[in-house]
């Protein structure tokens, strides 16, 4: 299960203090920390001066839409691109300086491998567990055992089968599982659902948090869609033209983009719509007032998608280039 | 056991894995095995003719430069192809992902690549020997001979296929670098003794290991009143040991740069990209 939902983003003063103080010490150290993270390709700025902060055991989904920079800025972190400017340290390290022991420490999932269709499952990620056994410790013993690994992806009946011959679900799931086989300490998921159909997703959805409560795996995913950046994730970046809008919990996010929420009840057999700022209080008011009267309750938070589409278009045509005010207490 | 030494050990199960591989896909063998054979039938037919100036059959004199120039198209060719087609589909970003994966991922690519080699020389030989006479296969001086030559010329083409699939972005790129090499083996005495070339022919071929690939062989599955035929009526060991030696050595020394230089480039947006361009070819 997932931890207690974290509310707003720590401030700028507290983000600070927590990159100078990151060398301090294992526990110390933040999974994933940046400052001004900009990246430029010719003369096209895709990142302009990106502050993202992840937790040790956080899950974070960075949230945006096709070419905001999520991709860019995840391959950053992974040490295979480098940036143009700004502070980077990922376990305290900065990726342009890893090296193999500090790759141990770090899982990867790309978006849509097709590699190695001639092995057989299992002796793929034995194999690759291989790599990460001099980089075990007794608190993370390295690497994960295969057979637990297939366990958890539910892919044990298909252990001996030729890569070629898996479905896409299973084919993303073994793709998790070699992600996980050096048992990470930060997992990297791109656009992990893409192309699954409903039930691959629901089972892919538990599968993540199943991850994050088992071995306090520090996880930052990149996905489009935010209804599984809700259902994933601790905290949500949302990532737009290549600029950060805004950041908080799910539920601090869904308050702001959102305001109002809906009550729908039915009373005395008549329906009844109620926009309220405080739907909590208002359902506590109503059972009060009218206690056994009130049925079908239903609540809402309406429109958050619509919210982000807007903000999202708005920022994609450059007609936006700050966060709304709404927002920028939540970004703040 | 050092992180390095554990990636080494993880290649050789690599080499072992993909190596299986290769022997088990009947269209991996014949990709292996399509030039001999196709080679050893032409030579069958004209196993009538003789080496100018002997009464020795021209289509037993050229099996052993036709098995040369199969070890260095099967080990250089194959191993530049996988490069670009592992870049492709990701193999190479996953072992660029692991830690020392590159040094397991290529011990294994070469080691395996070497065993198709051999698997190439060494199933032909089998219809060759029945077919053609004069092969002197029975003698253990024979067999070490091409031992030697074989190896040091697996070390002296493998770094230059890891070269060139550094070097080509597209497993069709690779592709076209078999057109010299096809054009070098019509002028490096594999099919005819290259001491009736034109002496300047003679100059280009001996700079290429395809040529001392042959004649090491020639050298060893050939009586020795065949060195006759070569330059310098001799079978030349030292010199072929010297020109092998070099190019392993220019190889072993380039290869790795060119390796760390791909691999630095390597990121999930370049496989996506290459796999884009990929698959409009192919519409």
């Amino acid at each position: 299960m997932l931890r207690g939902r974290r509310s707003l983003k720590v401030s700028n003063a507290l983000f600070n203090d927590k990159l100078e103080g990151m060398n301090a010490g294992e526990n110390g150290t933040p999974a994933i920390a940046t400052r001004d993270l900009r990246m430029r390709y010719g003369t096209v700025d895709v990142l302009h001066g990106v502050d993202l902060h992840v937790g040790q055991g956080e899950v974070v989904a960075l949230l945006g839409p096709n070419g905001a920079g999520k991709t860019t800025t995840i391959e950053i972190l992974e040490g295979f691109r480098r940036r143009s400017s700004g502070d980077v340290r990922v376990l305290g390290v900065d990726p342009d300086d890893g090296d193999e022991a500090w790759r141990a420490r770090l899982g990867i999932v790309l978006q849509s491998w097709r590699d190695h269709g001639r092995w057989r499952v299992r002796e793929l990620l034995d194999h690759l567990g291989r790599y990460y056994a001099p980089y075990g410790t007794p608190q993370r013993p390295r690497p994960y055992d295969t057979d637990e690994l297939l366990e958890l992806v539910a892919l044990s009946d298909r252990a001996d089968a030729v890569i070629a011959t898996l479905s896409g679900g299973q084919r993303r799931r073994l793709d998790v599982a070699i992600g996980l086989a050096g048992r990470p300490d930060v997992l990297f998921l791109d656009e992990p659902t893409v192309g699954f159909d409903p039930q691959a997703r629901r089972e892919f959805h538990e599968l993540v948090r199943r991850l994050a409560g088992l071995e306090a795996t520090s996880i930052l995913l990149t996905t489009h869609d935010l209804d599984e950046a809700e259902r994933l994730a601790d905290r949500i970046v949302i990532l737009a033209g290549g600029r950060i809008v805004a950041d908080g919990s799910p539920a601090a996010l869904t308050e702001q983009l959102s305001g109002k929420a809906e009550v729908r009840y039915s009373k005395d057999g008549e329906r009844h719509v109620d926009a309220v700022e405080d739907a909590t209080g208002h359902v506590r008011e109503l059972f009060a007032k009218y206690g056994e009267n009130i049925h079908d309750l239903e609540i809402r938070r309406s429109n958050v998608e619509d919210v982000y589409m807007t903000l999202v278009q708005e920022f994609e045509s450059g007609r936006r280039t700050e966060a709304p005010s709404e927002l920028a207490e939540v970004a703040r | 056991m050092s992180p390095h030494a554990v990636a080494l050990r993880a290649g050789l199960q690599r080499g072992r894995i993909e190596f299986r591989q290769t022997t088990t896909s009947p269209q991996d063998l014949w990709s292996v095995m399509f030039f001999p054979v196709i080679a050893l039938v032409v030579m069958y037919m004209l196993r009538d003719n003789t080496v100018p100036g002997t009464g020795f059959s021209l289509g037993t004199q050229s099996i052993p430069g036709i098995l040369g120039a199969n070890v260095v198209f099967a080990g250089m060719m194959m191993l530049a192809l996988s490069l670009t087609m592992d870049r492709e589909d990701g193999t190479l970003l996953r072992a660029k992902a692991t830690p020392n994966g590159m040094v397991g991922y290529l011990t294994g690519k070469v080691l395996s690549r070497a065993g198709t080699a051999v698997v190439g020389l060494l199933v032909p030989l089998v219809p060759a020997a029945f077919l053609f006479d004069g092969l002197r296969l029975g003698e253990a001086s024979a067999w070490l001979t091409l031992t030697w030559v074989v190896a040091l010329g697996l070390v002296a083409v493998l770094p230059i296929g890891a070269i060139l699939g550094a070097l080509f972005d597209t497993a069709q790129g690779a592709g076209f670098v078999g057109v010299p090499i096809m054009g070098l083996m019509s002028i490096s005495g594999v099919f005819y003794p290259l001491s009736s070339f034109p002496e300047w022919l003679q100059w280009v071929a001996q700079a290429f290991p395809l040529y001392w690939m042959g004649l090491g062989l020639r050298s060893a599955m050939l009586p020795d009143a065949m060195a006759a035929a070569e330059i310098g009526d001799s079978w030349r060991h030292l010199e072929t040991a010297a020109m092998l030696g070099v190019w392993a050595l220019a190889g072993l020394v380039l290869a790795p740069i060119m390796l760390r230089r791909m691999a630095r480039r390597e990121s999930g947006s370049t496989v996506a990209a290459r796999r884009h361009k990929a698959q409009q070819r192919t519409m």
